[in-house]
Protein backbone atom coordinates (compact mmCIF):
# COMPACT_ATOMS: atom_id res chain seq x y z
CA UNK A 1 0.00 0.00 0.00
CA UNK A 2 2.57 2.54 0.90
CA UNK A 3 4.42 1.39 -1.77
CA UNK A 4 1.61 1.70 -4.07
CA UNK A 5 0.74 5.27 -2.51
CA UNK A 6 4.22 6.90 -3.02
CA UNK A 7 3.66 6.11 -6.89
CA UNK A 8 0.31 7.85 -7.37
CA UNK A 9 -0.41 10.51 -9.54
CA UNK A 10 -3.10 12.99 -10.99
CA UNK A 11 -3.38 10.94 -13.48
CA UNK A 12 -4.76 8.39 -11.25
CA UNK A 13 -7.94 10.69 -11.23
CA UNK A 14 -8.61 9.99 -14.52
CA UNK A 15 -6.50 13.05 -16.72
CA UNK A 16 -2.47 13.74 -17.68
CA UNK A 17 -1.68 15.72 -15.07
CA UNK A 18 1.39 14.88 -13.26
CA UNK A 19 2.28 12.34 -15.77
CA UNK A 20 6.33 12.76 -16.62
CA UNK A 21 8.28 10.16 -17.96
CA UNK A 22 12.42 10.61 -16.98
CA UNK A 23 14.21 9.16 -19.60
CA UNK A 24 17.55 10.25 -17.99
CA UNK A 25 16.80 7.66 -15.75
CA UNK A 26 14.51 5.24 -17.29
CA UNK A 27 11.90 5.70 -14.77
CA UNK A 28 8.10 6.38 -16.59
CA UNK A 29 6.78 8.36 -13.68
CA UNK A 30 3.50 7.73 -16.16
CA UNK A 31 3.22 4.07 -14.65
CA UNK A 32 0.94 3.87 -11.19
CA UNK A 33 1.51 0.52 -9.51
CA UNK A 34 -1.50 -0.09 -7.42
CA UNK A 35 -1.32 -2.47 -3.99
CA UNK A 36 -4.02 -4.60 -4.71
CA UNK A 37 -5.14 -6.96 -1.49
CA UNK A 38 -2.11 -8.93 -0.24
CA UNK A 39 -0.40 -10.87 -3.26
CA UNK A 40 -1.68 -9.09 -6.12
CA UNK A 41 -0.36 -5.52 -8.24
CA UNK A 42 -2.39 -3.65 -10.68
CA UNK A 43 -0.06 -2.07 -13.39
CA UNK A 44 -1.60 0.62 -15.13
CA UNK A 45 -0.28 2.83 -18.07
CA UNK A 46 -1.90 5.14 -20.38
CA UNK A 47 -2.51 3.74 -23.30
CA UNK A 48 -3.45 -0.16 -25.20
CA UNK A 49 -0.16 0.27 -26.87
CA UNK A 50 1.52 0.36 -23.45
CA UNK A 51 -0.64 -2.43 -21.93
CA UNK A 52 0.76 -4.60 -24.81
CA UNK A 53 4.15 -3.62 -24.47
CA UNK A 54 4.28 -4.32 -20.91
CA UNK A 55 2.05 -7.58 -21.02
CA UNK A 56 4.75 -8.89 -23.60
CA UNK A 57 7.87 -7.48 -21.08
CA UNK A 58 6.11 -9.60 -18.72
CA UNK A 59 6.07 -12.51 -20.64
CA UNK A 60 8.96 -12.11 -21.54
CA UNK A 61 10.72 -11.75 -18.23
CA UNK A 62 8.72 -15.05 -17.00
CA UNK A 63 9.86 -16.76 -19.67
CA UNK A 64 13.82 -16.50 -18.57
CA UNK A 65 12.60 -16.58 -14.83
CA UNK A 66 13.35 -13.11 -14.11
CA UNK A 67 10.20 -12.62 -12.81
CA UNK A 68 9.08 -13.63 -8.93
CA UNK A 69 6.44 -17.16 -8.94
CA UNK A 70 3.19 -15.63 -9.80
CA UNK A 71 -0.31 -17.04 -10.57
CA UNK A 72 -1.86 -14.84 -13.10
CA UNK A 73 -0.78 -12.00 -15.39
CA UNK A 74 -4.12 -10.54 -16.97
CA UNK A 75 -3.90 -7.53 -19.10
CA UNK A 76 -7.30 -5.68 -19.27
CA UNK A 77 -7.58 -2.33 -21.13
CA UNK A 78 -5.27 0.00 -19.21
CA UNK A 79 -3.47 -2.23 -16.85
CA UNK A 80 -1.66 -5.29 -15.76
CA UNK A 81 -3.11 -7.07 -13.15
CA UNK A 82 -0.28 -9.20 -11.06
CA UNK A 83 -1.73 -11.72 -8.94
CA UNK A 84 -0.74 -14.72 -6.22
CA UNK A 85 2.72 -12.92 -5.64
CA UNK A 86 3.98 -13.84 -2.54
CA UNK A 87 6.01 -10.29 -2.03
CA UNK A 88 4.34 -8.11 -3.96
CA UNK A 89 6.32 -5.04 -2.49
CA UNK A 90 9.75 -5.37 -4.63
CA UNK A 91 8.23 -6.53 -7.92
CA UNK A 92 5.76 -3.03 -7.21
CA UNK A 93 9.36 -1.25 -6.50
CA UNK A 94 11.26 -2.61 -9.96
CA UNK A 95 8.54 -2.44 -12.69
CA UNK A 96 8.72 1.62 -13.00
CA UNK A 97 12.30 0.82 -13.54
CA UNK A 98 11.39 -1.54 -16.81
CA UNK A 99 10.69 1.84 -19.30
CA UNK A 100 11.58 2.55 -21.89
CA UNK A 101 9.88 -0.63 -23.10
CA UNK A 102 10.44 -2.09 -26.75
CA UNK A 103 7.13 -1.22 -28.48
CA UNK A 104 4.85 -4.73 -29.73
CA UNK A 105 4.97 -4.56 -33.46
CA UNK A 106 2.65 -5.39 -36.17
CA UNK A 107 4.49 -8.94 -36.83
CA UNK A 108 4.53 -9.90 -33.07
CA UNK A 109 2.39 -12.97 -31.78
CA UNK A 110 0.87 -15.64 -33.81
CA UNK A 111 -1.77 -15.25 -36.70
CA UNK A 112 -5.53 -16.57 -36.86
CA UNK A 113 -7.73 -15.99 -39.78
CA UNK A 114 -11.08 -16.22 -38.95
CA UNK A 115 -13.71 -16.03 -42.40
CA UNK A 116 -16.49 -14.19 -41.50
CA UNK A 117 -20.10 -14.19 -43.34
CA UNK A 118 -20.90 -10.41 -43.07
CA UNK A 119 -24.30 -10.65 -42.76
CA UNK A 120 -25.44 -9.72 -39.33
CA UNK A 121 -28.35 -7.94 -38.11
CA UNK A 122 -26.90 -5.06 -37.17
CA UNK A 123 -24.54 -3.95 -40.13
CA UNK A 124 -26.94 -1.38 -42.07
CA UNK A 125 -26.89 0.54 -38.46
CA UNK A 126 -22.99 0.06 -38.31
CA UNK A 127 -23.11 0.97 -42.42
CA UNK A 128 -25.14 3.93 -41.53
CA UNK A 129 -22.86 5.11 -38.75
CA UNK A 130 -20.28 4.79 -40.53
CA UNK A 131 -21.51 6.38 -43.73
CA UNK A 132 -20.90 3.87 -45.66
CA UNK A 133 -22.93 1.63 -48.06
CA UNK A 134 -24.20 -1.41 -46.44
CA UNK A 135 -21.69 -3.70 -48.84
CA UNK A 136 -18.74 -1.24 -47.88
CA UNK A 137 -18.93 -2.88 -44.52
CA UNK A 138 -17.43 -5.85 -45.06
CA UNK A 139 -14.34 -4.38 -47.08
CA UNK A 140 -13.21 -1.57 -44.52
CA UNK A 141 -14.02 -4.12 -41.26
CA UNK A 142 -11.91 -6.86 -42.85
CA UNK A 143 -9.23 -4.47 -44.32
CA UNK A 144 -7.54 -4.23 -40.94
CA UNK A 145 -5.57 -6.26 -38.54
CA UNK A 146 -6.72 -6.33 -35.22
CA UNK A 147 -4.54 -7.86 -32.18
CA UNK A 148 -6.15 -9.66 -29.38
CA UNK A 149 -5.96 -6.84 -26.42
CA UNK A 150 -7.10 -8.80 -23.63
CA UNK A 151 -9.45 -11.69 -22.87
CA UNK A 152 -12.97 -10.80 -20.30
CA UNK A 153 -16.98 -11.28 -20.23
CA UNK A 154 -16.77 -14.97 -21.14
CA UNK A 155 -14.04 -17.96 -21.45
CA UNK A 156 -12.50 -17.11 -24.51
CA UNK A 157 -14.11 -13.46 -25.33
CA UNK A 158 -10.91 -11.39 -26.79
CA UNK A 159 -11.00 -7.77 -27.37
CA UNK A 160 -9.40 -6.94 -30.31
CA UNK A 161 -7.97 -3.37 -30.99
CA UNK A 162 -7.14 -2.22 -34.26
CA UNK A 163 -10.34 -0.90 -35.66
CA UNK A 164 -9.40 3.15 -36.17
CA UNK A 165 -11.31 5.69 -34.34
CA UNK A 166 -13.47 7.02 -37.21
CA UNK A 167 -15.16 3.52 -37.41
CA UNK A 168 -15.97 3.43 -33.86
CA UNK A 169 -20.09 2.75 -32.62
CA UNK A 170 -21.74 2.92 -29.39
CA UNK A 171 -23.37 -0.35 -28.16
CA UNK A 172 -26.74 -1.28 -28.84
CA UNK A 173 -29.36 0.70 -26.20
CA UNK A 174 -30.81 -2.96 -25.09
CA UNK A 175 -28.62 -5.67 -25.53
CA UNK A 176 -29.76 -8.62 -26.65
CA UNK A 177 -30.53 -11.82 -24.63
CA UNK A 178 -29.11 -13.90 -26.97
CA UNK A 179 -26.15 -13.49 -29.35
CA UNK A 180 -25.29 -16.67 -31.39
CA UNK A 181 -21.83 -18.31 -31.09
CA UNK A 182 -19.39 -17.38 -33.51
CA UNK A 183 -21.04 -13.31 -34.24
CA UNK A 184 -18.66 -10.86 -34.70
CA UNK A 185 -19.69 -7.83 -33.33
CA UNK A 186 -18.08 -4.51 -32.61
CA UNK A 187 -18.36 -1.53 -29.56
CA UNK A 188 -16.20 1.44 -28.81
CA UNK A 189 -12.67 0.77 -29.68
CA UNK A 190 -13.13 -3.05 -29.99
CA UNK A 191 -14.20 -5.83 -31.93
CA UNK A 192 -15.31 -9.34 -30.73
CA UNK A 193 -16.32 -12.81 -31.54
CA UNK A 194 -18.57 -14.35 -29.43
CA UNK A 195 -17.51 -17.83 -27.90
CA UNK A 196 -21.03 -19.25 -27.26
CA UNK A 197 -24.42 -17.81 -27.16
CA UNK A 198 -24.34 -15.68 -24.52
CA UNK A 199 -26.47 -12.42 -23.64
CA UNK A 200 -24.62 -9.40 -25.60
CA UNK A 201 -25.03 -5.83 -26.18
CA UNK A 202 -22.28 -4.91 -29.01
CA UNK A 203 -23.15 -4.22 -32.57
CA UNK A 204 -23.63 -7.73 -35.23
CA UNK A 205 -21.95 -7.67 -38.32
CA UNK A 206 -21.15 -10.96 -39.11
CA UNK A 207 -20.45 -14.76 -38.13
CA UNK A 208 -18.31 -17.23 -38.03
CA UNK A 209 -18.25 -21.23 -38.18
CA UNK A 210 -14.53 -21.46 -35.94
CA UNK A 211 -15.04 -22.70 -32.71
CA UNK A 212 -13.27 -19.92 -30.77
CA UNK A 213 -13.65 -21.48 -27.41
CA UNK A 214 -13.39 -25.47 -26.49
CA UNK A 215 -12.03 -26.32 -22.82
CA UNK A 216 -11.00 -29.94 -24.23
CA UNK A 217 -8.94 -28.23 -27.01
CA UNK A 218 -4.91 -27.21 -26.37
CA UNK A 219 -5.00 -24.19 -26.93
CA UNK A 220 -8.94 -23.73 -25.60
CA UNK A 221 -9.14 -20.24 -26.56
CA UNK A 222 -8.21 -19.31 -30.24
CA UNK A 223 -8.27 -15.53 -29.09
CA UNK A 224 -5.30 -14.91 -26.48
CA UNK A 225 -4.29 -11.93 -25.58
CA UNK A 226 -0.96 -10.87 -28.18
CA UNK A 227 -2.66 -12.71 -30.85
CA UNK A 228 -3.27 -11.36 -34.18
CA UNK A 229 -6.13 -11.22 -35.84
CA UNK A 230 -7.46 -11.15 -39.87
CA UNK A 231 -10.94 -11.48 -40.83
CA UNK A 232 -11.30 -13.13 -44.21
CA UNK A 233 -14.63 -12.23 -45.61
CA UNK A 234 -16.79 -15.32 -47.31
CA UNK A 235 -18.85 -14.58 -50.18
CA UNK A 236 -22.61 -14.70 -49.21
CA UNK B 1 -15.14 -48.14 -9.65
CA UNK B 2 -17.12 -47.14 -6.58
CA UNK B 3 -19.65 -44.31 -7.73
CA UNK B 4 -22.71 -42.44 -5.80
CA UNK B 5 -25.92 -42.16 -7.07
CA UNK B 6 -28.27 -38.96 -6.31
CA UNK B 7 -31.02 -39.35 -4.05
CA UNK B 8 -31.59 -35.73 -3.42
CA UNK B 9 -29.87 -32.96 -4.89
CA UNK B 10 -31.02 -29.91 -2.69
CA UNK B 11 -31.30 -26.37 -3.34
CA UNK B 12 -27.85 -26.15 -5.25
CA UNK B 13 -25.34 -28.68 -5.04
CA UNK B 14 -22.29 -28.37 -7.06
CA UNK B 15 -19.02 -30.52 -6.93
CA UNK B 16 -15.51 -28.36 -6.26
CA UNK B 17 -12.54 -28.56 -5.54
CA UNK B 18 -9.28 -25.94 -5.03
CA UNK B 19 -10.62 -24.74 -8.80
CA UNK B 20 -8.70 -23.15 -11.78
CA UNK B 21 -5.68 -21.34 -11.61
CA UNK B 22 -3.53 -19.25 -14.16
CA UNK B 23 -5.91 -18.98 -16.45
CA UNK B 24 -7.94 -15.47 -15.47
CA UNK B 25 -6.25 -13.98 -18.96
CA UNK B 26 -8.52 -16.72 -20.66
CA UNK B 27 -12.10 -14.59 -19.31
CA UNK B 28 -11.55 -18.34 -17.30
CA UNK B 29 -12.81 -17.42 -13.53
CA UNK B 30 -10.52 -19.90 -10.55
CA UNK B 31 -14.29 -21.37 -9.10
CA UNK B 32 -13.51 -23.93 -6.59
CA UNK B 33 -14.93 -24.95 -3.01
CA UNK B 34 -15.87 -21.34 -1.26
CA UNK B 35 -15.04 -22.66 2.17
CA UNK B 36 -11.83 -23.44 1.40
CA UNK B 37 -10.68 -24.46 4.64
CA UNK B 38 -14.03 -26.61 5.21
CA UNK B 39 -13.02 -28.54 1.96
CA UNK B 40 -9.51 -29.59 2.82
CA UNK B 41 -10.99 -30.55 6.47
CA UNK B 42 -13.37 -32.99 4.33
CA UNK B 43 -10.51 -34.57 2.01
CA UNK B 44 -8.10 -34.75 5.19
CA UNK B 45 -10.66 -36.78 7.29
CA UNK B 46 -11.35 -39.22 4.76
CA UNK B 47 -7.40 -39.79 3.38
CA UNK B 48 -7.85 -37.30 0.25
CA UNK B 49 -5.36 -34.90 -0.74
CA UNK B 50 -6.93 -31.38 -0.64
CA UNK B 51 -7.36 -31.17 -4.51
CA UNK B 52 -9.53 -34.20 -4.27
CA UNK B 53 -13.41 -33.03 -5.39
CA UNK B 54 -16.00 -33.00 -2.97
CA UNK B 55 -19.52 -31.89 -2.95
CA UNK B 56 -20.59 -28.11 -1.93
CA UNK B 57 -24.08 -27.87 -0.54
CA UNK B 58 -26.32 -25.02 0.23
CA UNK B 59 -28.38 -24.64 2.82
CA UNK B 60 -30.94 -27.72 2.54
CA UNK B 61 -28.47 -30.51 2.17
CA UNK B 62 -28.14 -33.33 -0.48
CA UNK B 63 -28.70 -37.25 -0.26
CA UNK B 64 -26.46 -39.64 -2.36
CA UNK B 65 -26.77 -43.71 -2.39
CA UNK B 66 -23.00 -45.88 -1.99
CA UNK B 67 -23.12 -48.44 -4.54
CA UNK B 68 -20.12 -49.74 -2.63
CA UNK B 69 -18.62 -49.28 0.77
CA UNK B 70 -16.89 -46.16 1.21
CA UNK B 71 -15.53 -43.78 3.83
CA UNK B 72 -17.31 -40.38 3.94
CA UNK B 73 -17.29 -37.15 5.79
CA UNK B 74 -19.24 -33.60 6.07
CA UNK B 75 -17.63 -30.28 7.44
CA UNK B 76 -18.45 -26.89 6.81
CA UNK B 77 -21.79 -25.40 7.71
CA UNK B 78 -23.20 -27.92 10.84
CA UNK B 79 -25.99 -30.24 9.61
CA UNK B 80 -27.45 -32.98 11.04
CA UNK B 81 -26.01 -36.38 9.12
CA UNK B 82 -28.11 -39.77 8.83
CA UNK B 83 -27.02 -43.08 7.12
CA UNK B 84 -29.89 -45.19 6.07
CA UNK B 85 -31.78 -42.81 8.58
CA UNK B 86 -29.65 -43.11 11.56
CA UNK B 87 -27.55 -40.47 12.88
CA UNK B 88 -23.73 -40.23 12.03
CA UNK B 89 -21.45 -37.39 13.74
CA UNK B 90 -20.79 -34.30 11.48
CA UNK B 91 -17.18 -33.58 10.98
CA UNK B 92 -15.84 -37.59 11.41
CA UNK B 93 -14.96 -40.01 8.75
CA UNK B 94 -18.01 -42.08 8.80
CA UNK B 95 -18.45 -45.32 6.86
CA UNK B 96 -21.18 -46.08 4.21
CA UNK B 97 -22.10 -49.39 3.68
CA UNK B 98 -23.16 -50.14 0.29
CA UNK B 99 -26.31 -49.08 -1.05
CA UNK B 100 -27.12 -46.67 2.19
CA UNK B 101 -28.07 -43.65 2.04
CA UNK B 102 -25.80 -40.69 3.33
CA UNK B 103 -28.19 -37.42 3.53
CA UNK B 104 -26.82 -34.69 5.17
CA UNK B 105 -29.64 -32.28 6.61
CA UNK B 106 -30.77 -28.66 6.30
CA UNK B 107 -27.89 -26.48 8.23
CA UNK B 108 -28.57 -25.16 11.50
CA UNK B 109 -26.15 -22.26 10.90
CA UNK B 110 -23.74 -21.38 7.95
CA UNK B 111 -24.78 -21.92 4.18
CA UNK B 112 -22.83 -24.24 2.25
CA UNK B 113 -21.38 -28.27 3.90
CA UNK B 114 -18.60 -30.18 1.98
CA UNK B 115 -18.88 -33.83 1.43
CA UNK B 116 -15.66 -35.62 1.08
CA UNK B 117 -15.65 -39.51 -0.35
CA UNK B 118 -12.70 -41.38 0.02
CA UNK B 119 -11.04 -41.31 -3.30
CA UNK B 120 -13.13 -37.79 -4.40
CA UNK B 121 -15.74 -37.60 -6.94
CA UNK B 122 -13.77 -39.02 -10.09
CA UNK B 123 -15.72 -36.69 -13.08
CA UNK B 124 -13.56 -35.57 -16.19
CA UNK B 125 -11.62 -32.69 -15.26
CA UNK B 126 -12.19 -29.48 -17.43
CA UNK B 127 -9.34 -27.33 -17.63
CA UNK B 128 -7.27 -29.16 -14.83
CA UNK B 129 -10.07 -28.93 -12.35
CA UNK B 130 -13.91 -30.73 -11.74
CA UNK B 131 -15.20 -27.74 -10.25
CA UNK B 132 -18.66 -26.29 -11.40
CA UNK B 133 -18.28 -22.90 -12.57
CA UNK B 134 -21.76 -20.87 -12.31
CA UNK B 135 -20.30 -17.74 -13.98
CA UNK B 136 -18.32 -19.18 -17.14
CA UNK B 137 -20.75 -22.43 -17.00
CA UNK B 138 -17.45 -24.99 -16.58
CA UNK B 139 -17.05 -27.98 -14.90
CA UNK B 140 -19.97 -30.21 -14.12
CA UNK B 141 -23.49 -28.17 -14.04
CA UNK B 142 -25.22 -28.81 -10.53
CA UNK B 143 -26.18 -32.09 -9.24
CA UNK B 144 -29.61 -33.34 -10.08
CA UNK B 145 -31.61 -36.64 -8.70
CA UNK B 146 -30.49 -39.62 -10.59
CA UNK B 147 -27.30 -38.31 -11.52
CA UNK B 148 -24.40 -40.84 -10.81
CA UNK B 149 -20.81 -39.93 -9.79
CA UNK B 150 -17.87 -41.98 -10.20
CA UNK B 151 -15.77 -42.41 -6.92
CA UNK B 152 -11.87 -42.62 -7.50
CA UNK B 153 -9.78 -44.99 -5.61
CA UNK B 154 -8.97 -43.95 -2.07
CA UNK B 155 -4.95 -42.98 -1.65
CA UNK B 156 -5.00 -43.12 1.81
CA UNK B 157 -6.71 -44.46 5.17
CA UNK B 158 -9.36 -41.91 7.11
CA UNK B 159 -7.78 -39.96 9.33
CA UNK B 160 -8.06 -40.71 13.11
CA UNK B 161 -9.46 -37.95 15.00
CA UNK B 162 -12.11 -38.22 17.95
CA UNK B 163 -13.78 -34.70 17.14
CA UNK B 164 -13.69 -32.04 15.18
CA UNK B 165 -15.08 -28.46 17.26
CA UNK B 166 -18.28 -26.96 15.35
CA UNK B 167 -17.72 -23.67 14.59
CA UNK B 168 -19.89 -21.26 16.26
CA UNK B 169 -23.07 -18.76 14.61
CA UNK B 170 -21.31 -15.50 14.16
CA UNK B 171 -23.62 -12.98 15.13
CA UNK B 172 -21.49 -10.64 12.89
CA UNK B 173 -19.27 -11.16 9.89
CA UNK B 174 -16.22 -8.56 10.35
CA UNK B 175 -14.37 -8.95 6.92
CA UNK B 176 -10.86 -7.28 7.20
CA UNK B 177 -10.47 -4.97 3.83
CA UNK B 178 -7.15 -3.72 2.34
CA UNK B 179 -7.82 -0.33 0.48
CA UNK B 180 -7.21 -0.34 -3.25
CA UNK B 181 -6.99 -0.46 -6.06
CA UNK B 182 -9.72 2.18 -6.68
CA UNK B 183 -10.49 3.92 -3.35
CA UNK B 184 -9.60 7.18 -5.36
CA UNK B 185 -12.78 6.79 -6.99
CA UNK B 186 -15.28 7.49 -4.32
CA UNK B 187 -15.77 9.99 -1.76
CA UNK B 188 -13.54 10.07 2.09
CA UNK B 189 -17.58 10.39 3.18
CA UNK B 190 -18.03 6.93 1.25
CA UNK B 191 -14.74 5.22 3.10
CA UNK B 192 -15.83 6.42 6.37
CA UNK B 193 -19.10 4.56 5.83
CA UNK B 194 -17.26 1.66 4.46
CA UNK B 195 -15.36 1.87 7.70
CA UNK B 196 -17.94 2.20 10.27
CA UNK B 197 -21.63 1.65 8.76
CA UNK B 198 -23.03 -1.74 9.55
CA UNK B 199 -24.11 -3.51 6.12
CA UNK B 200 -26.45 -7.11 6.05
CA UNK B 201 -25.48 -10.01 3.37
CA UNK B 202 -28.22 -9.61 1.07
CA UNK B 203 -30.38 -12.99 -0.25
CA UNK B 204 -28.79 -12.32 -4.03
CA UNK B 205 -25.42 -13.57 -2.64
CA UNK B 206 -24.34 -16.36 -5.07
CA UNK B 207 -21.16 -18.26 -5.52
CA UNK B 208 -20.01 -15.43 -7.48
CA UNK B 209 -20.45 -12.75 -5.08
CA UNK B 210 -21.47 -11.91 -1.70
CA UNK B 211 -23.71 -8.74 -1.99
CA UNK B 212 -24.87 -6.37 0.44
CA UNK B 213 -27.54 -4.60 2.05
CA UNK B 214 -26.98 -0.71 3.76
CA UNK B 215 -25.72 2.48 2.93
CA UNK B 216 -24.41 3.11 -0.88
CA UNK B 217 -20.78 4.85 -1.54
CA UNK B 218 -20.91 7.35 -3.47
CA UNK B 219 -18.07 8.03 -6.21
CA UNK B 220 -15.82 10.63 -6.41
CA UNK B 221 -15.01 9.69 -9.89
CA UNK B 222 -18.03 9.69 -12.26
CA UNK B 223 -16.13 8.42 -15.49
CA UNK B 224 -16.89 5.19 -16.80
CA UNK B 225 -13.76 2.77 -15.47
CA UNK B 226 -11.90 1.06 -18.15
CA UNK B 227 -12.03 -3.35 -17.32
CA UNK B 228 -9.61 -4.35 -15.25
CA UNK B 229 -8.76 -7.76 -13.88
CA UNK B 230 -10.07 -8.24 -10.03
CA UNK B 231 -8.91 -10.53 -7.50
CA UNK B 232 -10.81 -12.76 -5.48
CA UNK B 233 -11.89 -11.00 -2.31
CA UNK B 234 -11.86 -7.79 -4.58
CA UNK B 235 -15.05 -5.29 -3.04
CA UNK B 236 -16.47 -4.18 -5.98
CA UNK B 237 -19.05 -0.75 -6.13
CA UNK B 238 -21.80 -0.89 -8.86
CA UNK B 239 -23.84 2.00 -10.09
CA UNK B 240 -26.05 1.51 -7.31
CA UNK B 241 -23.03 1.92 -4.97
CA UNK B 242 -24.03 -1.26 -2.60
CA UNK B 243 -20.50 -3.20 -2.45
CA UNK B 244 -20.30 -6.68 -3.04
CA UNK B 245 -17.32 -8.89 -2.16
CA UNK B 246 -16.45 -11.37 -5.01
CA UNK B 247 -16.01 -15.13 -4.12
CA UNK B 248 -14.93 -17.95 -6.60
CA UNK B 249 -16.69 -17.70 -9.61
CA UNK B 250 -16.06 -14.23 -10.09
CA UNK B 251 -15.28 -12.38 -12.92
CA UNK B 252 -11.67 -11.74 -14.52
CA UNK B 253 -12.42 -8.37 -15.36
CA UNK B 254 -14.75 -5.75 -14.27
CA UNK B 255 -15.74 -2.31 -15.28
CA UNK B 256 -16.67 -0.75 -11.62
CA UNK B 257 -14.08 0.44 -9.22
CA UNK B 258 -12.63 -1.79 -6.61
CA UNK B 259 -12.54 0.08 -3.63
CA UNK B 260 -10.78 -2.62 -1.40
CA UNK B 261 -9.97 -6.41 -0.78
CA UNK B 262 -10.79 -8.51 1.67
CA UNK B 263 -8.25 -11.35 2.16
CA UNK B 264 -9.02 -14.83 1.36
CA UNK B 265 -8.09 -16.02 5.00
CA UNK B 266 -11.56 -14.27 5.31
CA UNK B 267 -13.57 -15.38 2.33
CA UNK B 268 -14.72 -18.79 4.28
CA UNK B 269 -16.49 -16.96 7.11
CA UNK B 270 -18.25 -14.97 4.00
CA UNK B 271 -19.53 -17.84 2.43
CA UNK B 272 -20.93 -19.41 5.38
CA UNK B 273 -22.93 -15.66 6.38
CA UNK B 274 -26.44 -16.37 5.66
CA UNK B 275 -28.56 -13.61 4.07
CA UNK B 276 -29.55 -11.16 6.95
CA UNK B 277 -26.32 -11.50 8.80
CA UNK B 278 -24.75 -7.79 10.59
CA UNK B 279 -21.76 -7.54 8.16
CA UNK B 280 -18.77 -4.65 8.88
CA UNK B 281 -15.56 -4.26 7.46
CA UNK B 282 -12.47 -4.01 9.21
CA UNK B 283 -10.22 -1.54 7.47
CA UNK B 284 -6.32 -2.46 7.82
CA UNK B 285 -4.57 -0.31 5.35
Amino acid sequence: MRLAKARRTPSAKGDDRGRVVNRTSGVNRGVRVRRVGDRALLVEVDSAEEVAALHAELLRRRAVGALPPLEEIVPAARTVLLDGLDAPDALANAIPTWWPLPPVTTDDGPLVELPVRYDGPDLAEVAARWRVPVAEVARIHSGFEYRVAFCGFAPGFGYLTGLPERYHVPRRATPRTAVPAGSVAVAGPYTGVYPRTSPGGWQLIGRTDVVLWDPHREPAALLRPGVRVRFIPEER
Amino acid sequence: MNAIEVVRAGALTTIQDLGRRGLAHLGVPRSGALDGPAHRLANRLVGNPPDAATLETTLTGVAVRAQAPVVAAVTGAPAPVRIDGRPAPWGLPVPVPAGAVLDVGTATHGVRSYVAFAGGIAVAPVLGSRATDLLAGLGPPPLSAGDVLPLGTPAAPPALVDVVPQPAPPDELVLRLRLGPREDWFTPEALRVLARARFTVASASNRIALRTEGPALTRAIDAELPSEGVVLGAVQVPTDGRPLIFLADHPTTGGYPVVGVVPEADLAAAAQARPGTPLRFHVVG
